[in-house]
């Protein structure tokens, strides 16, 4: 059975829980992800089915991608994504997975990319706490020393410093599904996911956390 | 709408289930309070100094009382499905949408107009004067 979906962050809402809580949630649209191929150990020396999700135009694809689609008889897809099963699975290729594949109360790990911030100082990329703003500083957002004198000669690697921040690839572990509708292709999470609104996620079932 | 709209309405109870009460309103706000297993309501009883939100889902009303000298502010959900009903026993006139004012007031100056004739019985303990 696959535990993994490609979605794409809606964006965040609260939402009245039964017993009459109002929690932060997060809407996903997971899915509905296309089998697109089936590799097998035989073929490919391992067991895993490629999914596809996402409407694309098809001057936004190369040829030889659409290749690939046509030959596995399924529309264009935007991303694809491999997913190990087991050898017995009986996926085949045009196979739709849906939001069914998680329940409330699962546990799900989302992964996407993060907002990218840019050139970020070090107060915030590391929240260095900085110098005084006022009564003659001139010492404000400076990160201080980096490190100590002719001995070692050297600044320590991995030493926290300003740069390029977000735009990584971020998990979040352990959300709890909220609510899970199938015919909408939505998936209720508490909590907050990485990314913009509109941003892709992948959903799986946590490798971590409860059960 | 799109589909973050759509669900966020969802939250939203019935239009004729939506309490309706004005800022300057003193209402009793009937919310339900689960203890472990048991549930029961609660009666809570000031005047709404502000609104929140207006036809959004995640709208809210700030109710303020003066409980033993001390005064007390609390937010409810305008749409929550433990806010059980809101009473209004009396109606309150007032020139703005925030009555914050009525917080550095005490006593007789912490009095919000009132619109025509009190009706209900408990209309003078009600009233925000209090203590």
């Amino acid at each position: 059975m696959v535990t993994e979906l490609l979605g794409k962050k809606l964006g965040m809402t609260r939402f009245f829980t039964e017993d009459g809580r109002w929690i932060d949630v997060t809407l996903l649209e997971a899915g509905p992800c296309t089998v697109v191929q089936r590799k097998t150990r035989d073929r490919d020396g391992y067991e895993a089915v490629q999914l596809g999700f996402g409407e694309v135009k098809e001057r936004r694809l190369r040829k030889p991608q659409q290749g690939h689609f046509k030959k596995a008889g399924v529309a264009l897809k935007r991303t694809l994504k491999e997913v190990r099963v087991e050898a017995a699975s009986e996926l085949k290729t045009g196979d739709e997975i849906k939001a069914d594949i998680f329940q409330p109360g699962d546990r799900i790990d989302v992964s996407g990319t993060s907002k990218g911030r840019g050139y970020a100082g070090v107060h915030r990329r590391h929240h260095f706490g900085g110098g005084p703003e006022t009564h003659g500083s001139t010492f404000h957002r400076r990160p201080g020393s980096i490190g100590q004198s002719s001995d070692p000669s050297k600044v320590f690697k991995g030493m926290r410093m300003a740069g390029h921040m977000g735009a990584a690839s971020v998990t979040t572990q352990n959300l709890e599904v909220v609510n899970v509708d199938v015919a909408k292709n939505l998936l209720v999470v508490r909590g907050s996911v990485p990314g913009a609104n509109g941003g892709m996620v992948i959903v799986k079932k946590t490798v971590k956390g409860a059960k | 709408m799109n589909v973050l709209h759509t669900f966020s309405a969802t939250q939203k109870k019935a239009p004729e289930n939506v309490a309706k009460f004005n800022v300057g309103d003193t209402v009793r706000v009937h919310f339900r309070i689960v203890e472990g297993e048991k549930e029961r309501i609660q009666v809570y009883e000031g005047v709404v100094i502000g609104r929140k939100g207006s036809e959004s889902p995640h709208a809210t009303f700030t109710v303020r009382r003066v409980a033993f000298g001390e005064g007390v502010e609390r937010v409810f959900p305008l749409h929550s499905p433990r806010v059980e009903k809101v009473e209004v026993t009396r109606e309150g006139s007032t020139r703005r949408a925030k009555l914050y004012y009525l917080r550095s007031r005490m006593g007789k100056a912490a009095r919000v107009k009132g619109k025509g004739k009190d009706t209900s019985a408990k209309a003078n303990a009600a009233s925000p004067v209090e203590a």
